[in-house]
């Protein structure tokens, strides 16, 4: 039977970052990917954030296939199928290489990252799914088992790298099942445009490329939010909203994403373009304390698998990549000093990370998911009354601006108690602070 | 015994599309596979490896990102890969390829004889089925081509015996080796690698073939140059507008009636043929 120091299960952005790391550092890896190839099977928006990818790959950008980096980011509120109130940052020192964020194609990302693990040296096979975890007499994890005849391989210890549904953790009882209200699902669609087209409608020009970030009431007063990026010669757009309130709510992902595609501020921006691709994919938003168990006798588990998403800025695979990173360097540290992956040991893995920008933001962000869960109305409400006190503030008719203030004024308090409102408003600061 | 199976890398059809603007083919982001008609040669080779232990190799002329098509044949169970590919040999159309596949062919049976070489029905990029009667013509081998399925192999005597689809029939033949076989879809299914398999497949190193190593000296016959092909014109046929006729009904059986009666009136001859059946159908059963 083959034996490896480690293997890597999934070749995203978590794993491809461990694997890299792992065989840069010459350590005898194997990575398994269910995918024909790295990338077919994976969804984000998306934007690649630099930093995070520097630390594993300082030089990436002379070879990664990158779309176009971030000049401006538009971020709009919208309320039904006409209202859309929204501001624009673009800032000049985010059009000054190098860049901070790109537009990236997955199925293209993730197929260069695998080519730099096998440069490194790790054996890669795709179309190979893993089933189950092997495990000796006392629970440790020894290996896995594919679907493959003879199937069966070992390793010193396992990271797991397998996306957001965490099946393989699952299975194994290293956690528990994952929650519908910890998770996002995302419908997404990426639109083909000449460049031109796209240029001109975004106002923009070479790699520069725009992001909007759309919440309100496009989701139906359900807690989520949309996007729409530019890619070459492409939009990638999506919506997504919390699984529970879909499954209450009984509103299909592809009904959201028709809805947004159909409001006046977005309609006119892919007027006339083809669909190259649909999707829909989860996204784990339950934030710190929905994290599991991240280590254990011969297992690591990292990037989507592990929780790592921080939803409100829209960042899962440079956690992704970070904790790859985090788990890789834990494992030859290890290595390198001789000592065997156990619990006690991997529990470095768990010291980096609460040392890392990972947990700190998701420390930051906990109190997050509860705030919005228990208050849905702060994306439905709000977006209405901010939309209905610009359309009338902006409306020339004659009306005294202060009638118009305490119009607003009060449809506010018609909206929200006096109460309700100074609740909300602690409760956000309490959340975001 | 030593077959040699060609296969080709093909985008996969099913995802392509046609450039709305500029009428092209969009081959980015399509995920390239073995040519699908190649899998049936393929199985067919490997089942003869496992009966009499033949060596199979696979090769391919093409760009060096064919190397993946090869090495899924490896995971198959071909015991070696060999990629034929030079710049010179890019835009080839059927009868360039055939030249080249001839002279690798020629290359690798000096050093192990061949005994068969096979090739799938047709590309299902290009539909030609040219390249394997091209390959068969230049080595002089015999030629068998639509071949369902192999009935016999006399390793010893050189012959072998197939079934080959014919119009109207299925011809039984038997013919000397080495021969050039193309095989029929449908005949076999191609096998699911095992893991042992993946492996290997991940760590051979397919043996990459220049224009030197076999052989070619005149360029007038290989790529572009030698390809008399022309491509005059490529264009998405547009598609008729027929409008669809809408039948509107309360009930299920409403619009059915309303369907029978709208075909009945388009098309009368229908309705006179029903009836005369149903005329002929109660006369028998009053005989019986
Ligand atoms: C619509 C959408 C938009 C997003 N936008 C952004 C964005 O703009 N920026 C950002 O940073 N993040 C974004 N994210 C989040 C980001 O995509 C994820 O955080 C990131 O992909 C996580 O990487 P990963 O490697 O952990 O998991 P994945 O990328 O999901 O990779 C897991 C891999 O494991 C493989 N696998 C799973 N199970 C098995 C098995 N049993 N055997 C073998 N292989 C297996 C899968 O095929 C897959 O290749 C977005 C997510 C979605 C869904």
């Amino acid at each position: 039977m083959e034996k490896f120091d480690v293997i890597v299960v999934g070749a995203g952005p978590s794993g491809n970052a461990a694997a890299y790391t792992l065989a840069k550092a010459g350590v005898n890896v194997l990575q398994l990917e269910r995918g024909e190839s790295p990338g077919t099977k994976n969804v984000q928006g998306a934007i690649l954030y630099a930093h995070a990818l520097e630390e594993i790959i300082p030089d990436f950008r002379d070879s990664a296939p990158l779309e176009r980096h971030v000049a401006e980011q538009r971020m709009w509120m919208m309320d039904e199928a006409s209202v859309c109130t929204g501001m624009t940052h673009r800032d000049a020192r985010f059009s000054t290489p190098p860049y901070n964020r790109y537009t990236i194609i997955r199925a293209r990302f993730d197929r260069w990252f695998s080519a730099k693990v096998k440069e490194a040296g790790a054996l890669v096979i795709c179309e190979t799914t893993v089933s189950e975890l092997l495990r000796d007499a006392q629970g440790r994890v020894v290996g896995v088992r594919t679907e493959r005849e003879h199937g069966d391989i070992l390793a010193d210890c396992v990271i797991l790298a397998d996306g957001a549904n965490a099946l393989l953790g699952s299975r194994a009882g290293l956690r528990r099942e994952i929650k519908a209200e910890d998770m996002a699902l995302v419908a997404k669609e990426v639109l083909f445009l000449p460049k031109e087209t796209i240029d001109a409608r975004f106002n923009i020009s070479g790699d520069e490329g725009v992001v909007i970030e759309l919440a309100g009431n496009v989701t139906h007063g359900m807690v989520g939010t949309g996007f729409l990026y530019t890619n070459k010669d492409s939009i990638s757009i999506g919506i997504g909203c919390m699984l529970g309130d879909m499954k209450r709510q009984t509103i299909t992902p592809y009904q959201l994403l028709e809805g947004l595609k159909r409001h006046t501020a977005v309609r006119p921006l892919i007027e006339g373009a083809e669909m190259k691709e649909y999707s829909a994919h989860l996204i784990p938003e339950g934030g710190l304390k929905a994290l599991p168990q991240l280590y254990g006798d011969g297992w690591l588990v990292v990037g989507d698998s592990a929780g790592f998403v921080n939803g409100i800025h829209r960042e899962g695979s440079n956690l992704a990549m970070t904790s790859g990173r985090l788990a890789a360097e834990s494992l030859v540290a290890l290595k390198a000093a001789g000592k065997p992956f156990d619990a006690r040991h991997l529990a470095e893995y768990k010291r980096r990370l609460d040392d890392s920008v990972i947990i700190a933001d998701l420390k930051k962000y906990a109190d997050v998911p509860d705030f919005l869960h228990n208050k849905p109305h702060i994306l439905d409400v709000y977006p209405r009354l901010l939309g209905n006190a610009a359309h009338e503030m902006f409306m020339v008719d004659g009306q005294s601006k202060r009638a118009k203030q305490q119009k607003i004024y009060a449809e506010l308090k018609s909206r929200r108690s006096l109460l309700g409102l100074l609740g909300d408003a602690y409760h956000f600061w309490r959340a975001f602070r | 015994m030593h077959i040699a199976v060609c296969i080709k890398q093909v985008p996969d059809s099913a995802q392509i599309r046609v450039h709305p603007v500029t009428n092209t083919i969009m081959r980015q982001g399509v995920p390239a596979i073995v040519n699908p008609f190649d899998l049936f040669a393929l199985e067919e080779a490997l089942r003869i490896k496992d009966r009499t232990g033949a060596r199979v190799t696979v090769l391919s002329m093409g760009p060096p990102q064919a190397e993946d098509a090869l090495k899924k044949c490896i995971s198959l169970g071909a015991d070696d890969a060999i990629l034929v590919t030079d710049k010179a040999f890019s835009g080839a159309d059927t009868l360039a390829t055939s030249y080249v596949l001839a002279a690798a062919l020629r290359t690798l049976h000096e050093k192990q004889p061949l005994d068969l070489v096979f090739t799938g029905k047709q590309t299902i990029d290009g539909d030609t089925a040219q390249v394997g009667p091209g390959i068969a013509i230049r080595l002089g081998y015999q030629l068998l081509t639509y071949v369902s399925r192999i009935a016999k192999i006399d390793v010893q005597d050189s012959r072998i015996v197939v079934e080959r689809r014919a119009e109207g029939g299925v011809q039984v033949l038997e013919s000397r080796l080495p021969a050039v076989i193309t095989m029929l879809e449908g005949t076999n299914t191609i096998r699911f690698a095992d893991m042992p398999g993946m492996f290997t497949a991940a760590r051979q190193q397919t043996q990459h073939w220049n224009r030197e190593a076999i052989g070619i000296t005149d360029l007038t016959q290989v790529g572009l140059k030698g390809s008399p092909t022309v491509v005059a014109q490529v264009f998405a046929p547009k598609p008729k507008a027929v409008r669809a006729l809408r039948i509107e009904g309360e009930t299920p059986a409403a619009m059915a009636e309303a369907f029978v009666d709208k075909l009945f009136t388009d098309y009368p001859q229908l309705e006179e043929a029903l009836l005369e059946h149903l005329d002929q159908l109660a006369a028998q059963e009053q005989q019986s």
